[in-house]
Protein backbone atom coordinates (compact mmCIF):
# COMPACT_ATOMS: atom_id res chain seq x y z
CA UNK A 1 0.00 0.00 0.00
CA UNK A 2 2.72 2.41 0.67
CA UNK A 3 3.74 2.96 -2.96
CA UNK A 4 0.76 3.90 -3.92
CA UNK A 5 0.64 6.43 -0.79
CA UNK A 6 1.56 10.18 -1.47
CA UNK A 7 4.59 11.63 0.20
CA UNK A 8 4.46 14.58 2.41
CA UNK A 9 2.79 16.87 0.34
CA UNK A 10 1.50 20.33 0.59
CA UNK A 11 -2.37 20.08 1.43
CA UNK A 12 -1.95 18.21 4.44
CA UNK A 13 0.76 20.97 5.79
CA UNK A 14 -2.44 23.42 5.41
CA UNK A 15 -5.29 21.74 7.38
CA UNK A 16 -7.33 23.75 8.93
CA UNK A 17 -6.55 24.21 12.44
CA UNK A 18 -3.92 21.33 12.98
CA UNK A 19 -1.52 24.30 14.80
CA UNK A 20 -4.16 24.90 16.66
CA UNK A 21 -4.83 21.62 17.84
CA UNK A 22 -1.30 20.57 18.50
CA UNK A 23 -0.45 23.60 20.16
CA UNK A 24 -2.92 23.40 22.43
CA UNK A 25 -1.06 20.37 23.34
CA UNK A 26 1.65 21.83 23.98
CA UNK A 27 3.58 18.95 21.97
CA UNK A 28 4.70 20.35 17.91
CA UNK A 29 4.39 23.30 15.33
CA UNK A 30 2.32 21.89 12.64
CA UNK A 31 5.26 22.95 10.58
CA UNK A 32 6.64 20.14 8.46
CA UNK A 33 4.28 17.65 10.72
CA UNK A 34 2.98 15.72 7.35
CA UNK A 35 6.50 15.10 6.45
CA UNK A 36 7.10 13.29 10.66
CA UNK A 37 4.26 11.33 11.46
CA UNK A 38 6.62 9.49 13.33
CA UNK A 39 5.95 12.26 15.96
CA UNK A 40 2.15 11.85 15.81
CA UNK A 41 3.23 8.53 16.90
CA UNK A 42 4.93 9.25 19.48
CA UNK A 43 2.21 11.95 21.36
CA UNK A 44 0.96 10.85 23.94
CA UNK A 45 -2.66 9.85 24.30
CA UNK A 46 -2.11 8.61 20.41
CA UNK A 47 -1.77 5.04 19.95
CA UNK A 48 1.11 4.35 16.91
CA UNK A 49 -0.62 1.94 14.45
CA UNK A 50 1.12 0.53 11.49
CA UNK A 51 -0.97 2.40 9.18
CA UNK A 52 -2.12 5.88 10.77
CA UNK A 53 -0.27 8.64 10.02
CA UNK A 54 0.77 8.61 6.24
CA UNK A 55 0.15 11.63 4.80
CA UNK A 56 -2.89 11.44 2.07
CA UNK A 57 -2.86 13.28 -0.89
CA UNK A 58 -6.53 14.96 -1.40
CA UNK A 59 -8.59 18.30 -2.38
CA UNK A 60 -10.68 20.04 0.23
CA UNK A 61 -14.14 20.21 -0.50
CA UNK A 62 -14.70 23.38 -1.05
CA UNK A 63 -16.69 25.53 1.97
CA UNK A 64 -19.87 26.76 0.00
CA UNK A 65 -20.38 22.98 -0.80
CA UNK A 66 -23.78 22.10 0.97
CA UNK A 67 -22.44 20.08 4.12
CA UNK A 68 -19.42 19.08 2.75
CA UNK A 69 -17.77 21.53 5.66
CA UNK A 70 -18.46 23.63 9.11
CA UNK A 71 -16.43 26.06 10.95
CA UNK A 72 -16.44 25.08 13.92
CA UNK A 73 -13.88 24.12 15.92
CA UNK A 74 -12.10 20.56 15.31
CA UNK A 75 -12.09 18.32 17.94
CA UNK A 76 -8.04 17.72 18.41
CA UNK A 77 -6.87 14.87 16.79
CA UNK A 78 -5.15 12.73 19.91
CA UNK A 79 -8.49 13.49 20.99
CA UNK A 80 -10.38 11.95 17.80
CA UNK A 81 -7.49 9.41 18.37
CA UNK A 82 -7.49 8.21 22.18
CA UNK A 83 -11.26 8.20 22.50
CA UNK A 84 -13.13 5.87 20.94
CA UNK A 85 -15.72 3.04 20.65
CA UNK A 86 -14.89 0.32 18.50
CA UNK A 87 -15.93 -2.79 20.80
CA UNK A 88 -13.98 -5.50 18.81
CA UNK A 89 -11.18 -4.31 20.87
CA UNK A 90 -12.98 -3.70 24.47
CA UNK A 91 -15.74 -1.58 25.36
CA UNK A 92 -13.56 1.11 27.65
CA UNK A 93 -13.15 4.33 25.35
CA UNK A 94 -9.35 4.19 25.41
CA UNK A 95 -9.11 0.25 24.54
CA UNK A 96 -9.70 0.83 20.96
CA UNK A 97 -6.40 3.31 21.22
CA UNK A 98 -4.33 0.54 23.69
CA UNK A 99 -5.41 -2.55 21.95
CA UNK A 100 -6.13 -1.86 18.21
CA UNK A 101 -2.73 -1.76 17.01
CA UNK A 102 -3.06 -5.83 17.49
CA UNK A 103 -5.43 -5.43 13.81
CA UNK A 104 -3.66 -6.32 11.02
CA UNK A 105 -4.89 -3.97 8.24
CA UNK A 106 -2.26 -5.40 5.75
CA UNK A 107 -2.94 -6.68 2.91
CA UNK A 108 -6.83 -5.34 3.03
CA UNK A 109 -9.43 -5.68 0.49
CA UNK A 110 -13.38 -5.11 0.70
CA UNK A 111 -15.54 -7.44 -1.34
CA UNK A 112 -18.63 -6.17 -2.95
CA UNK A 113 -21.68 -8.44 -3.69
CA UNK A 114 -24.82 -9.09 -4.08
CA UNK A 115 -27.26 -6.91 -6.37
CA UNK A 116 -24.80 -5.31 -8.47
CA UNK A 117 -23.32 -6.48 -12.22
CA UNK A 118 -19.87 -6.53 -11.77
CA UNK A 119 -19.56 -8.28 -8.55
CA UNK A 120 -16.01 -8.54 -7.02
CA UNK A 121 -12.65 -7.30 -4.93
CA UNK A 122 -11.91 -3.81 -4.20
CA UNK A 123 -8.19 -4.52 -2.61
CA UNK A 124 -6.67 -0.87 -0.74
CA UNK A 125 -4.03 -0.14 -3.33
CA UNK A 126 -7.09 -0.01 -5.88
CA UNK A 127 -9.01 1.99 -3.49
CA UNK A 128 -6.48 4.85 -2.44
CA UNK A 129 -5.24 5.10 -5.97
CA UNK A 130 -8.61 5.43 -8.08
CA UNK A 131 -10.90 7.59 -6.01
CA UNK A 132 -10.20 10.87 -5.79
CA UNK A 133 -9.94 11.97 -2.07
CA UNK A 134 -11.17 15.06 -0.93
CA UNK A 135 -11.49 16.35 3.00
CA UNK A 136 -14.61 17.46 4.45
CA UNK A 137 -15.25 18.53 7.77
CA UNK A 138 -18.24 16.75 9.49
CA UNK A 139 -19.92 16.85 12.76
CA UNK A 140 -19.58 13.41 13.94
CA UNK A 141 -22.40 12.67 16.85
CA UNK A 142 -22.64 9.62 19.21
CA UNK A 143 -25.87 7.46 20.72
CA UNK A 144 -23.97 7.91 23.52
CA UNK A 145 -24.62 11.83 23.88
CA UNK A 146 -20.77 13.05 22.80
CA UNK A 147 -19.91 14.29 19.45
CA UNK A 148 -16.88 15.68 17.66
CA UNK A 149 -15.89 17.82 14.87
CA UNK A 150 -13.86 15.69 12.19
CA UNK A 151 -12.08 16.49 9.08
CA UNK A 152 -12.25 13.31 7.56
CA UNK A 153 -10.43 12.41 4.02
CA UNK A 154 -12.32 9.78 1.74
CA UNK A 155 -14.36 10.11 -1.42
CA UNK A 156 -18.16 9.72 -1.87
CA UNK A 157 -19.59 6.13 -1.14
CA UNK A 158 -21.30 6.32 -4.28
CA UNK A 159 -18.46 6.61 -6.32
CA UNK A 160 -17.42 3.12 -5.13
CA UNK A 161 -20.98 1.80 -5.90
CA UNK A 162 -21.71 3.28 -9.60
CA UNK A 163 -18.30 1.21 -10.40
CA UNK A 164 -19.98 -2.21 -9.62
CA UNK A 165 -23.16 -1.09 -11.50
CA UNK A 166 -26.03 -1.70 -8.66
CA UNK A 167 -28.90 -3.44 -10.44
CA UNK A 168 -32.63 -2.99 -10.12
CA UNK A 169 -32.75 -4.64 -7.12
CA UNK A 170 -30.79 -2.54 -5.65
CA UNK A 171 -32.82 -1.46 -2.84
CA UNK A 172 -30.26 -1.51 0.78
CA UNK A 173 -26.61 -1.90 0.96
CA UNK A 174 -24.98 -4.20 4.20
CA UNK A 175 -21.56 -3.54 5.47
CA UNK A 176 -19.56 -5.63 7.98
CA UNK A 177 -16.19 -5.14 9.75
CA UNK A 178 -13.85 -7.15 9.66
CA UNK A 179 -13.76 -10.36 12.67
CA UNK A 180 -10.77 -11.48 13.68
CA UNK A 181 -10.97 -12.83 17.40
CA UNK A 182 -7.31 -13.15 17.35
CA UNK A 183 -6.26 -9.49 16.43
CA UNK A 184 -9.64 -8.80 18.27
CA UNK A 185 -10.01 -8.97 22.30
CA UNK A 186 -12.93 -7.54 22.19
CA UNK A 187 -14.59 -9.88 20.42
CA UNK A 188 -12.99 -12.47 22.70
CA UNK A 189 -14.42 -10.96 26.31
CA UNK A 190 -17.06 -13.89 27.38
CA UNK A 191 -19.71 -11.19 28.71
CA UNK A 192 -20.08 -9.62 25.03
CA UNK A 193 -23.38 -10.14 23.80
CA UNK A 194 -22.49 -8.67 20.13
CA UNK A 195 -23.25 -11.21 17.31
CA UNK A 196 -19.81 -10.78 15.81
CA UNK A 197 -19.06 -9.64 12.77
CA UNK A 198 -20.20 -5.82 13.36
CA UNK A 199 -22.95 -5.36 10.46
CA UNK A 200 -24.54 -1.74 9.43
CA UNK A 201 -26.38 -1.10 6.77
CA UNK A 202 -28.44 2.15 4.51
CA UNK A 203 -31.07 2.30 2.25
CA UNK A 204 -30.30 2.75 -1.73
CA UNK A 205 -30.88 6.55 -1.66
CA UNK A 206 -28.59 7.43 1.48
CA UNK A 207 -25.88 4.93 0.32
CA UNK A 208 -25.58 6.92 -2.34
CA UNK A 209 -26.06 10.82 -0.67
CA UNK A 210 -23.03 12.82 -1.27
CA UNK A 211 -22.74 13.29 2.36
CA UNK A 212 -22.17 9.50 2.66
CA UNK A 213 -18.39 8.53 2.37
CA UNK A 214 -15.88 5.97 2.95
CA UNK A 215 -13.18 6.93 4.32
CA UNK A 216 -9.53 6.66 4.34
CA UNK A 217 -7.72 9.19 6.61
CA UNK A 218 -8.48 12.45 9.20
CA UNK A 219 -6.35 15.39 9.58
CA UNK A 220 -4.95 14.55 6.33
CA UNK A 221 -3.55 11.24 7.14
CA UNK A 222 -4.56 7.73 7.03
CA UNK A 223 -6.73 6.20 9.86
CA UNK A 224 -5.21 5.16 13.29
CA UNK A 225 -6.42 1.52 13.59
CA UNK A 226 -8.64 2.60 16.52
CA UNK A 227 -10.73 5.23 14.46
CA UNK A 228 -11.79 2.04 11.71
CA UNK A 229 -8.32 1.92 9.37
CA UNK A 230 -7.93 1.32 6.73
CA UNK A 231 -11.72 2.45 5.14
CA UNK A 232 -14.61 2.76 7.02
CA UNK A 233 -18.03 4.63 6.28
CA UNK A 234 -18.96 8.25 7.72
CA UNK A 235 -22.63 8.98 7.55
CA UNK A 236 -22.99 12.16 9.27
CA UNK A 237 -26.25 12.50 10.02
CA UNK A 238 -26.70 9.44 11.70
CA UNK A 239 -25.35 8.56 14.92
CA UNK A 240 -21.33 7.40 15.04
CA UNK A 241 -22.50 3.65 15.27
CA UNK A 242 -23.81 3.61 12.02
CA UNK A 243 -20.62 4.46 10.33
CA UNK A 244 -18.71 1.16 10.68
CA UNK A 245 -15.62 0.90 10.69
CA UNK A 246 -12.63 -1.26 9.40
CA UNK A 247 -14.99 -2.64 6.39
CA UNK A 248 -14.16 -5.72 4.77
CA UNK A 249 -17.61 -6.64 3.05
CA UNK A 250 -20.31 -4.55 1.07
CA UNK A 251 -23.20 -6.11 -0.15
CA UNK A 252 -26.35 -5.13 -2.29
CA UNK A 253 -29.46 -6.25 -1.31
CA UNK A 254 -32.85 -6.49 -2.15
CA UNK A 255 -33.72 -6.41 1.38
CA UNK A 256 -33.19 -4.51 4.55
CA UNK A 257 -30.74 -6.05 6.20
CA UNK A 258 -30.05 -7.11 9.80
CA UNK A 259 -27.77 -4.92 12.21
CA UNK A 260 -25.76 -5.65 15.13
CA UNK A 261 -27.24 -3.14 17.34
CA UNK A 262 -30.45 -3.65 15.82
CA UNK A 263 -30.04 -7.48 16.47
CA UNK A 264 -28.74 -6.57 20.14
CA UNK A 265 -31.09 -4.15 20.91
CA UNK A 266 -34.13 -3.41 18.54
CA UNK A 267 -35.67 -1.17 20.56
CA UNK A 268 -32.97 0.85 21.54
CA UNK A 269 -31.29 1.31 17.91
CA UNK A 270 -33.27 1.68 14.69
CA UNK A 271 -32.16 0.31 11.69
CA UNK A 272 -32.21 4.46 10.50
CA UNK A 273 -30.61 5.83 13.55
CA UNK A 274 -30.90 9.80 11.88
CA UNK A 275 -29.71 11.63 14.64
CA UNK A 276 -33.04 13.03 16.42
CA UNK A 277 -33.11 14.59 19.71
CA UNK A 278 -36.76 14.43 19.69
CA UNK A 279 -36.54 10.39 19.85
CA UNK A 280 -34.55 9.54 23.11
CA UNK A 281 -32.59 7.11 23.40
CA UNK A 282 -34.34 4.55 25.95
CA UNK A 283 -31.65 5.26 28.64
CA UNK A 284 -31.09 8.58 28.05
CA UNK A 285 -32.03 12.04 26.49
CA UNK A 286 -30.69 12.72 23.10
CA UNK A 287 -31.78 16.44 23.17
CA UNK A 288 -28.50 17.54 23.82
CA UNK A 289 -24.77 16.54 23.67
CA UNK A 290 -21.39 17.01 24.64
CA UNK A 291 -19.15 18.58 22.34
CA UNK A 292 -15.65 16.98 22.98
CA UNK A 293 -12.89 18.56 24.54
CA UNK A 294 -15.55 19.27 27.35
CA UNK A 295 -13.87 20.30 30.75
CA UNK A 296 -15.30 20.48 34.75
CA UNK A 297 -15.47 24.20 33.94
CA UNK A 298 -16.85 24.33 30.66
CA UNK A 299 -18.84 21.43 29.77
CA UNK A 300 -19.38 22.30 26.76
CA UNK A 301 -22.83 21.33 26.37
CA UNK A 302 -25.36 22.29 23.46
CA UNK A 303 -28.20 21.40 22.07
CA UNK A 304 -28.21 18.25 19.40
CA UNK A 305 -29.72 19.17 15.81
CA UNK A 306 -32.05 17.16 13.92
CA UNK A 307 -30.31 15.03 11.26
CA UNK A 308 -27.38 16.22 13.06
CA UNK A 309 -27.59 19.97 11.21
CA UNK A 310 -27.93 18.05 7.96
CA UNK A 311 -31.40 18.07 7.68
CA UNK A 312 -31.05 20.55 4.61
CA UNK A 313 -29.54 17.86 2.49
CA UNK A 314 -30.66 14.51 3.90
CA UNK A 315 -34.56 15.70 5.47
CA UNK A 316 -36.00 14.95 1.85
CA UNK A 317 -35.06 11.47 1.97
CA UNK A 318 -37.56 10.71 4.58
CA UNK A 319 -40.29 13.12 3.67
CA UNK A 320 -43.30 11.23 4.93
CA UNK A 321 -41.84 9.01 7.26
CA UNK A 322 -42.83 8.69 10.93
CA UNK A 323 -39.11 9.42 12.22
CA UNK A 324 -40.85 8.88 15.84
CA UNK A 325 -41.34 5.38 14.09
CA UNK A 326 -38.68 4.72 11.89
CA UNK A 327 -35.85 6.01 14.35
CA UNK B 1 -4.54 -5.90 67.29
CA UNK B 2 -2.70 -2.98 69.36
CA UNK B 3 -4.19 0.23 69.68
CA UNK B 4 -1.34 2.27 67.69
CA UNK B 5 -2.14 -1.17 64.60
CA UNK B 6 -5.57 -0.56 64.90
CA UNK B 7 -4.94 3.45 64.38
CA UNK B 8 -2.16 2.47 61.53
CA UNK B 9 -4.99 0.26 59.34
CA UNK B 10 -7.55 3.16 59.64
CA UNK B 11 -5.60 5.97 58.62
CA UNK B 12 -4.07 4.20 55.75
CA UNK B 13 -7.77 2.78 54.72
CA UNK B 14 -9.04 6.24 54.90
CA UNK B 15 -5.50 7.07 52.54
CA UNK B 16 -6.65 4.41 50.23
CA UNK B 17 -10.16 5.39 49.56
CA UNK B 18 -8.89 9.05 49.13
CA UNK B 19 -6.64 8.00 46.15
CA UNK B 20 -9.41 7.89 43.30
CA UNK B 21 -10.94 11.10 44.52
CA UNK B 22 -7.53 12.54 44.07
CA UNK B 23 -6.52 10.71 40.99
CA UNK B 24 -9.67 12.69 39.72
CA UNK B 25 -8.95 16.11 40.95
CA UNK B 26 -5.03 15.30 39.83
CA UNK B 27 -6.77 14.28 36.23
CA UNK B 28 -8.90 17.38 36.14
CA UNK B 29 -6.22 19.62 37.06
CA UNK B 30 -3.48 18.35 34.42
CA UNK B 31 -6.49 17.61 31.69
CA UNK B 32 -5.17 14.10 31.94
CA UNK B 33 -9.31 12.67 31.85
CA UNK B 34 -9.23 12.62 28.31
CA UNK B 35 -11.71 14.83 26.52
CA UNK B 36 -14.68 13.93 27.87
CA UNK B 37 -14.18 14.39 31.78
CA UNK B 38 -17.47 13.38 32.28
CA UNK B 39 -17.29 9.47 31.75
CA UNK B 40 -14.19 9.47 33.05
CA UNK B 41 -15.52 11.15 36.24
CA UNK B 42 -19.41 9.56 36.60
CA UNK B 43 -17.26 6.07 35.40
CA UNK B 44 -14.39 6.21 38.21
CA UNK B 45 -17.20 7.79 41.81
CA UNK B 46 -19.84 4.93 40.43
CA UNK B 47 -17.08 2.10 40.20
CA UNK B 48 -15.53 3.28 43.39
CA UNK B 49 -18.84 3.70 44.80
CA UNK B 50 -20.12 0.45 44.23
CA UNK B 51 -16.74 -0.76 45.15
CA UNK B 52 -16.49 0.44 48.51
CA UNK B 53 -20.39 -0.90 49.35
CA UNK B 54 -19.50 -4.27 48.60
CA UNK B 55 -16.27 -3.98 51.12
CA UNK B 56 -19.00 -2.71 53.86
CA UNK B 57 -20.78 -6.17 52.91
CA UNK B 58 -17.55 -7.73 53.71
CA UNK B 59 -17.30 -6.36 57.41
CA UNK B 60 -19.60 -8.63 58.68
CA UNK B 61 -18.25 -12.18 57.33
CA UNK B 62 -14.43 -10.63 58.08
CA UNK B 63 -15.69 -10.31 61.55
CA UNK B 64 -17.08 -13.28 61.76
CA UNK B 65 -14.05 -15.45 60.82
CA UNK B 66 -11.61 -13.02 62.41
CA UNK B 67 -12.67 -11.33 64.59
CA UNK B 68 -10.80 -8.34 64.53
CA UNK B 69 -12.67 -5.06 66.42
CA UNK B 70 -11.04 -2.44 64.46
CA UNK B 71 -12.61 -3.83 61.56
CA UNK B 72 -16.07 -2.19 62.90
CA UNK B 73 -14.82 0.81 62.56
CA UNK B 74 -13.45 0.92 59.23
CA UNK B 75 -17.09 0.05 57.74
CA UNK B 76 -18.06 3.16 58.99
CA UNK B 77 -15.21 5.04 57.10
CA UNK B 78 -16.08 2.49 54.25
CA UNK B 79 -19.70 3.28 54.29
CA UNK B 80 -18.94 7.18 54.49
CA UNK B 81 -16.84 7.04 51.67
CA UNK B 82 -19.36 5.18 49.62
CA UNK B 83 -21.78 8.11 50.02
CA UNK B 84 -18.83 10.67 49.26
CA UNK B 85 -17.86 8.67 45.70
CA UNK B 86 -22.21 8.90 45.39
CA UNK B 87 -22.53 12.35 46.12
CA UNK B 88 -19.64 13.16 43.39
CA UNK B 89 -21.50 11.26 40.79
CA UNK B 90 -24.65 12.86 41.22
CA UNK B 91 -23.52 15.96 41.13
CA UNK B 92 -21.20 15.27 37.94
CA UNK B 93 -24.58 13.57 35.88
CA UNK B 94 -26.62 17.23 37.34
CA UNK B 95 -23.36 19.32 35.89
CA UNK B 96 -22.02 17.50 32.60
CA UNK B 97 -25.33 15.84 31.28
CA UNK B 98 -28.28 17.69 32.66
CA UNK B 99 -26.82 21.22 33.19
CA UNK B 100 -28.28 22.05 35.96
CA UNK B 101 -31.69 22.14 34.73
CA UNK B 102 -34.10 21.18 36.77
CA UNK B 103 -36.93 20.16 34.87
CA UNK B 104 -34.57 17.86 32.92
CA UNK B 105 -32.72 16.10 36.39
CA UNK B 106 -36.47 15.47 37.69
CA UNK B 107 -37.48 13.92 33.47
CA UNK B 108 -34.17 11.69 34.00
CA UNK B 109 -34.64 10.92 37.57
CA UNK B 110 -38.56 9.55 37.12
CA UNK B 111 -38.29 8.25 33.30
CA UNK B 112 -35.10 6.58 32.99
CA UNK B 113 -35.16 3.07 35.28
CA UNK B 114 -31.24 2.71 35.35
CA UNK B 115 -31.28 6.35 37.15
CA UNK B 116 -34.34 6.21 38.95
CA UNK B 117 -32.52 3.08 40.50
CA UNK B 118 -29.22 4.60 41.09
CA UNK B 119 -30.60 7.74 42.65
CA UNK B 120 -33.01 5.59 45.04
CA UNK B 121 -29.52 3.68 46.23
CA UNK B 122 -28.23 7.60 46.79
CA UNK B 123 -31.41 8.50 48.55
CA UNK B 124 -31.29 5.17 50.65
CA UNK B 125 -28.03 5.86 51.53
CA UNK B 126 -28.77 9.96 52.75
CA UNK B 127 -30.32 8.12 56.26
CA UNK B 128 -27.59 5.92 56.35
CA UNK B 129 -25.27 8.34 56.34
CA UNK B 130 -26.46 10.78 58.69
CA UNK B 131 -27.28 8.23 61.28
CA UNK B 132 -23.80 6.68 60.90
CA UNK B 133 -22.45 8.32 63.66
CA UNK B 134 -21.53 6.87 67.56
CA UNK B 135 -24.26 9.29 69.27
CA UNK B 136 -27.41 8.33 66.56
CA UNK B 137 -26.82 4.79 66.91
CA UNK B 138 -27.02 5.04 70.24
CA UNK B 139 -30.01 7.19 70.40
CA UNK B 140 -31.69 4.46 67.83
CA UNK B 141 -30.53 1.64 69.22
CA UNK B 142 -32.58 -1.68 68.33
CA UNK B 143 -34.08 0.42 64.98
CA UNK B 144 -30.49 1.44 63.93
CA UNK B 145 -29.83 -1.53 63.05
CA UNK B 146 -33.29 -2.17 60.74
CA UNK B 147 -32.15 1.16 59.73
CA UNK B 148 -29.01 0.01 57.99
CA UNK B 149 -30.27 -3.30 56.60
CA UNK B 150 -31.28 -0.76 54.14
CA UNK B 151 -28.25 -1.35 52.69
CA UNK B 152 -29.02 -4.17 50.88
CA UNK B 153 -31.62 -3.37 49.07
CA UNK B 154 -28.92 0.26 47.79
CA UNK B 155 -26.32 -2.16 46.70
CA UNK B 156 -28.88 -4.70 44.76
CA UNK B 157 -30.22 -1.26 43.42
CA UNK B 158 -26.88 -0.22 42.49
CA UNK B 159 -25.87 -3.45 40.78
CA UNK B 160 -29.29 -2.92 38.59
CA UNK B 161 -27.83 0.50 38.23
CA UNK B 162 -24.83 -0.92 36.51
CA UNK B 163 -26.28 -3.97 34.49
CA UNK B 164 -28.93 -1.66 33.56
CA UNK B 165 -26.72 0.69 31.71
CA UNK B 166 -25.06 -2.38 30.10
CA UNK B 167 -24.93 -1.79 26.16
CA UNK B 168 -23.02 -5.15 24.96
CA UNK B 169 -20.85 -6.35 27.33
CA UNK B 170 -22.07 -7.59 30.81
CA UNK B 171 -19.23 -8.94 32.81
CA UNK B 172 -18.54 -6.54 34.86
CA UNK B 173 -22.33 -6.08 36.25
CA UNK B 174 -22.26 -9.68 35.73
CA UNK B 175 -18.89 -9.66 39.06
CA UNK B 176 -20.40 -7.37 40.84
CA UNK B 177 -23.70 -9.40 40.91
CA UNK B 178 -21.90 -12.83 41.62
CA UNK B 179 -19.61 -11.08 44.47
CA UNK B 180 -22.71 -9.34 45.87
CA UNK B 181 -25.17 -12.60 45.51
CA UNK B 182 -22.43 -14.17 48.05
CA UNK B 183 -22.02 -11.93 50.41
CA UNK B 184 -25.68 -11.48 50.56
CA UNK B 185 -25.81 -15.42 50.11
CA UNK B 186 -23.97 -15.56 53.29
CA UNK B 187 -26.37 -13.80 55.53
CA UNK B 188 -29.46 -15.27 54.44
CA UNK B 189 -27.42 -19.09 55.11
CA UNK B 190 -26.81 -17.42 58.74
CA UNK B 191 -29.96 -15.67 59.37
CA UNK B 192 -31.85 -19.20 58.28
CA UNK B 193 -29.51 -21.61 60.13
CA UNK B 194 -30.60 -19.07 63.16
CA UNK B 195 -34.10 -19.47 62.27
CA UNK B 196 -34.47 -23.61 61.66
CA UNK B 197 -32.78 -25.97 64.99
CA UNK B 198 -32.27 -29.26 62.39
CA UNK B 199 -29.30 -26.82 60.79
CA UNK B 200 -28.16 -25.38 64.08
CA UNK B 201 -25.30 -27.94 64.33
CA UNK B 202 -23.71 -26.73 61.45
CA UNK B 203 -24.02 -23.13 61.82
CA UNK B 204 -21.33 -20.63 63.59
CA UNK B 205 -21.78 -18.31 66.13
CA UNK B 206 -24.46 -15.69 65.78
Amino acid sequence: MAKRLVLPNIASSDITSESAYFNRRGFIKAAGLAAAPALLANAPGVAASATAGRALNYTKAKPESAGFHTSEALTPAGDVQSYCNFYEFGTDKGDPARYASEMNTDPWSIEVTGAVGKPGKLNLEDILGSFDLEERIYRFRCVEAWSMVIPWVGFPLADLLKRFEPTSNARFVAFKTLYRRSEMRGTRSLGSIIDWPYREGLRMDEAMHPLTMLSVGMYGKTLANQNGAPVRLVVPWKYGFKSIKSVVSIHVTEKQPDTSWQGLNAREYGFYSNVNPDVDHPRWSQRFERRLPSTFLSPNRIPTQPFNGYGEQVAGLYKGMDLSKFY
Amino acid sequence: MKQSQQIAVRVAVFAGCLVPFLLLVWGAVTGSLGPDPAEAIMHSTGEWSLRLLVATLLISPLRHYLKWPVLLKLRRMLGLYVFFYAMIHLVSFAHFYVGWTGAILLEELIERPYITAGFVAWLIMVPLTVTSTRNMQRRLGRSWMRLHQLVYLAVLLACLHLLWQARSDITEAAVYAGIVTILLGWRVTRWWSRRSPSVVVSAGRA
